[in-house]
């Protein structure tokens, strides 16, 4: 029998017949159930067992699809297709790849139906109950019994898809496509698609066109009084304004930082990197509480200068100008990120032609390296702008009376109005105008190739910048830089003083009360307020981070380097959750799957999928970035010599993309560590994670906790950084170094 | 290999069946719509009085309203602490809470009681806070500005742009003051004066509370707040001076009620019985919390504004605590005072 179809039918028999079918009660990785009442107890029982007892006889027809892939078995030959190279083709006899696709399909299609028409209640939906009457029985969500079935389901139905000789037959490749279609369905398109189906039911819960319309065309979204009178105008437009400042700023200022970075031969240029790292290392809300002790009312700078020219103090921080610094503070370090990896990326080689032709520095810098940095100028604006749409904290501290739409979201859902209608609205209009950023980059970027590195060895030293570029470059990073280190001076002159802005006695009790640690006779003990949930943050951080990096290079691979039917529409898939902001995701999640057939709210896992699927598209732009900067010879040289798509991949792929791989790892390491947007949302009392406890001390006004527990996260982050770069270590692409 | 797994999970599944429900330990799930540190007080202080194990959960009234009536038909909560009383006064019109009489009931104070009595003993007042405003004095110094000592001063145009409050739509706090203001002045005049303060606005904030924690930080001048809330700036060393207007003003009482066929529905009396006791509110001021308590006997700290003083209006909480009053409130606030320039 083919291994691949046995290694699945073992998973799905295992999962069908030994573990729990039903969600635990006590978390997924409690162990309870194996002493309480396993496998009899109904709220432990493997489907099996639940059968034999007589129980949800609507799991009945399951096994059939589980066990059909058995008849294969006399179908299906001595071929063993891993054993080929996958390119050139292993088509199997059809009636294998029937059954297979026909077990596969049915059976997810049958479970999922079965989960989505029977929940807590009975029948979910009325008609239900008026062709099969009542039910008289319930079920949970999935557990892990559900999880190994549905997996097993997924894989039959690629398996036969690839028998049938889909993508040059490649089981791998296949499998790979269907697991993330599978992922991204079921956490990005099922629950944004559930919420935007909220923003069409009025308060009863009909639906209807007219509130729809109603709500999408308010004058509060959509205003444009700023213009004429004293008001300030609809949040859609107040939240597009910020969102292309920020992203043309980022961009620019990324771009500049990136060069400066590499191509200035400047000795101090190499500091610049930790300082850049340094504001996406940095929890929520602290920027902005820095920046209201320097340009607030009260502020140090705006004191200063009011008394300088002989005005008085004004509020003139709060509002655009105010989220606008702090979030290039923010988000600048993103851009420079996505950046230096494209400016690293093209090739020297070139630009050493282009000069060999007798261009000038600036006409080499102008018409052959910056339309080669293309993919990734239009990637970190594509960046900066979502960031800032999605962007919470900030405009809580700093917004004044400039609505945006992500705070407003968040409003419409926790606040007095409670209205998750408005909430979809708000967020509809949000995913118009990310998607519309993110359509308008793909038409800018277009097709062309941007393949500069080969397998064909040397490529030259970087050129140095032109005179007109660097010192505008220079004066730029310095200023930035300054402003940087003088707001990470206050953060930290925070931590240490009894009341940041009032009293600046010096003062150890901010860290002791967050992290205070005793010695009793019982042993040691963390009894800081701080200690649980940073706990929970390292380990949910931890959990998240390689996962994320493994499904976005994963996907990132497909893209760059698989051609398939429905390309277009998976990539479209894929990019989706890209441009869905934080805030959105969070009030999708919590609005799908706080009922089975996934009932997650309240749980760590819930936390992880979040953060693996708000920070996928990182990973999957730093491979594609730097997958597409590498030669498809390189690939079709190791599938010549044998190798298939997978030991391609694990041998030549992934070995150059270290930078990439690093990148996704720090990223999703850190954003884990400092998100907040769709956080706010999922986190629970057993769950907290350090922003969520940060949010709180600052709501409190306890400013001088949430401080002290900024600083220690940021350097634990820094270790986390510097520790995964000595870990992962540098790329070793060969290229000659200047003497 | 694999036999001698299927046994051990088989022996293993023998003694679960035995020893499942013995094993069971005494636990109370626990809802939590107060500030979370106090919430978190309470669970370990009843953990430790009785030994029987808190899950806590905390969320805002309103959405562990949603949460209760999304379990009805298969509650998970025993116990519901905290948070402004209009949702849990729905929670128990609608049923979904049940009826104890606590013996704790003479020791407390009559709002305590009333609130209790309009519900059919559905819920239980635990504490009261009455609305206000508090200014920081040396913003108000520096600005050469008069001491506000009631609303209608706060209309006054000299301190325009220096007054604060939350925006009633996002905020249960605000709220409350609309509906104050509208009891106090009358429909039509409660809404010239929220349409003249609308003037005097430089900011609406999205929290309830956020108005006095700027001021505080003298990023502001006047919040009008919940006092409890401007006292704790005061007692945290900010230079706040807390008034209670002298025209009266409304206030809220938080509420504590049981789930309706709770799991644990002994322990969730044996929490409610605790929780009103003279000692355990006492405790509310380690956490900054300056409400009065609703056993006569709780420590207040002399910073906390005495109930009995102020003149407080008869808050008429079934009218304005309904959704139908609310939202038409709303929409008018909307549609008549955040539309004017400023």
């Amino acid at each position: 029998m083919n291994r691949t179809v046995a290694l699945w039918l073992a998973v799905g028999v295992i999962g069908f017949c030994a573990l729990p079918w039903y969600v635990l009660d006590e978390g997924l990785w409690s162990f309870e159930w194996l002493t309480g009442g396993y496998p009899f107890d109904t709220d432990y029982a493997p489907a099996l067992f639940l059968l034999l007892q007589g129980e949800k006889l609507w799991l009945a027809p399951l096994p059939v699809f589980l066990l059909l892939p058995l008849l294969a078995v006399g179908i299906n030959s001595s071929q063993k297709p891993n054993q080929q190279p996958a390119h050139i083709g292993v088509r199997q006899k059809p009636g294998f790849s029937y059954i297979l696709i026909l077990a596969g399909a049915l059976g997810l299609a049958y479970l999922l139906v079965q989960a989505f028409s029977i929940g807590i209640r009975g029948w979910n939906a009325e008609f239900l109950t008026q062709v099969f009457g009542e039910l008289g029985d319930r079920q949970f969500g999935f557990g892990y019994g559900a999880m190994f079935v549905s997996v097993a389901l997924l894989f039959f139905l690629t398996t036969g898809v690839a028998a049938r000789g889909a993508v040059n037959g490649d089981v791998f490749i296949v499998g790979a496509i269907g697991f993330v279609i599978a992922l991204v369905g079921m956490f990005i398109l099922f629950p944004v698609l559930n919420m935007l189906s909220s923003a069409i039911q009025d308060t009863e819960g009909n639906y209807s066109l007219g509130v729809f319309f109603s709500k999408f065309f308010d004058d509060k979204i959509w205003g444009l009084h700023c213009l004429t009178e004293n008001r300030s105008c609809g949040v859609a437009w107040n939240s597009l304004v910020l969102a292309l400042c920020v992203g043309a700023l980022t961009t620019l200022l990324g771009l500049v930082f990136a060069l400066v970075a590499t191509r200035s031969g400047l000795r101090q240029a190499h500091f610049l990197r930790p300082l850049t790292v340094l504001p996406i290392i940095t929890p929520p809300f602290v920027i902005g509480l820095a920046i209201i002790l320097l340009f607030g009312l009260s502020g140090a700078v705006t004191t200063f200068v009011a008394e300088l020219i002989g005005v008085n103090p004004t509020r003139w921080i709060y509002g655009l100008p105010g989220i606008l610094i702090a979030q290039l503070l923010s988000f600048t370090p993103i851009a420079f990120l996505v950046l230096i990896g494209v400016v690293e990326g093209v090739a020297p080689s070139i630009e050493e032609a282009s000069q060999t032709l007798r261009a000038s520095r600036w006409q080499t810098f102008r018409t052959v390296s910056l339309p080669l940095m293309r993919p990734g100028i239009a990637n970190a604006f594509l960046l900066g702008f979502i960031e800032s749409m999605a962007d919470f904290g900030n405009p809580l501290v700093l917004g004044g009376n400039y609505d945006v739409l992500s705070t407003e979201i968040f409003f419409a859902i926790v606040g007095a109005q409670n209205d998750q209608g408005q909430a979809a609205v708000l967020a509809i209009v949000l995913l118009i105008f990310t998607l519309s950023a993110f359509y308008a980059q793909r038409r800018w970027l277009g097709k062309k190739s941007y393949t500069t590195q080969t397998g064909k060895g040397d490529s030259g030293i970087p050129t140095m910048l032109p005179k007109r570029v660097l010192w505008p470059s220079y004066l730029l990073v310095s200023i930035w830089s300054i402003f940087t280190i003088v707001v990470y001076g206050m953060i930290v002159y925070g931590g240490f003083v009894e009341i940041w802005g009032l009293d600046h006695t010096i003062t150890l009790k901010h860290y002791k009360k967050a992290f205070g640690v005793a010695m009793t006779d019982n042993g040691f003990h963390f009894r800081g307020a701080a200690w649980d949930s940073f706990w929970t943050t390292l380990r949910i951080a931890a959990t998240a981070a390689p996962l994320t990096a493994a499904v976005g290079l994963v996907t990132a691979y497909l893209l760059v380097r698989q051609n398939f039917a429905g390309k277009e529409a998976f990539e479209f898939g894929t990019m989706l959750s890209f441009a869905i902001p934080g805030t959105v995701i969070g009030v999708a999640y919590i609005m799908a799957f706080n009922v089975p057939p996934i009932e997650l709210t309240g749980t760590g896992v819930i936390l992880v999928l979040s953060f693996i699927f708000r920070n996928m598209p990182v990973g999957i732009r730093a491979g594609v970035a730097s997958m597409s900067q590498l030669d498809k010879s390189l690939d079709e040289a190791s599938l010549t010599l044998g190798a298939n798509t997978w030991r391609t991949f694990r041998e030549v792929i992934l070995p150059l993309m270290k930078p990439a791989i690093v990148a996704a790892l720090v990223f999703s390491f850190v954003r884990a560590m400092t998100a907040i947007s769709a956080v706010i949302f999922l986190v629970s009392a057993e769950h907290n994670m350090a922003t969520g406890y940060i949010i709180g001390r600052v709501e409190n006004n306890d400013y001088g906790i949430a401080i002290a527990y900024s600083t220690v996260l940021i350097i634990v982050m820094l270790l986390v950084v510097v520790l995964t770069q000595l870990l992962v270590g540098k790329s070793k692409v060969i290229r000659r170094v200047a003497q | 290999m694999k036999i001698k797994t299927t046994l051990g999970v088989a022996m293993l599944s023998i003694l679960g069946a035995v020893n499942g429900n013995a094993m069971a330990a005494e636990k109370l799930t626990y809802y939590c719509s107060a500030q979370e540190d106090w919430c978190q007080l309470m669970a370990t202080g009843f953990e430790e009085a009785t030994g029987i194990k808190v899950n806590m959960t905390r969320k805002s009234s309103g959405e562990t309203l949603a949460q209760l009536k999304a379990e009805a038909s298969n509650p998970k909560g025993d116990i519901w602490w905290g948070g402004t009383g209009d949702p849990h006064l729905q929670a128990a019109e609608e049923g979904l809470t049940e009826v104890y009489e606590s013996p704790m009931q003479g020791e407390l104070h009559p709002w305590a009681i009333a609130q209790a009595e309009s519900a059919n003993n559905g819920t239980i007042g635990i504490y009261s806070g009455a609305l206000g405003y508090g200014y920081n004095e040396e913003v108000l110094k520096a600005n050469n500005l008069p001491e506000p000592a009631c609303w209608k001063d706060l209309l006054k145009p000299e301190y325009k742009g220096h007054v604060q409050m939350a925006n009633p739509n996002s905020s249960g706090t605000a709220y409350t003051t609309l509906a104050t203001i509208v009891q106090l002045f009358g429909e039509d005049e409660g809404f010239e004066f929220m349409k003249g303060l609308h003037k005097n606005i430089n900011q609406y904030t999205k929290s309830g509370s956020a108005p006095i924690k700027a001021a505080a930080r003298g990023e502001n001048t006047i919040g009008i707040v919940f006092m409890h809330d401007a006292v704790k700036q005061a007692a945290t060393g900010f230079p706040i001076k807390v008034v209670a207007p002298c025209e009266g003003t409304g206030y809220e009482i938080g509420g504590m009620s049981i789930v309706k066929g709770a799991r644990n529905v002994e322990n969730a009396k044996k929490f409610y019985d605790w929780a009103l006791a003279a000692d355990v509110q006492s405790r509310s001021l380690e956490v900054k919390s300056f409400q009065v308590m609703s056993n006569k006997a709780a420590k207040s700290s002399p910073m906390a504004p005495d109930l009995s003083k102020l003149t407080l209006i008869d808050y008429d909480f079934k009218k304005y605590g309904s959704k139908a009053e609310r939202t038409r409130l709303l929409k008018k606030w909307d549609d008549e005072v955040s539309v004017l320039s400023q």
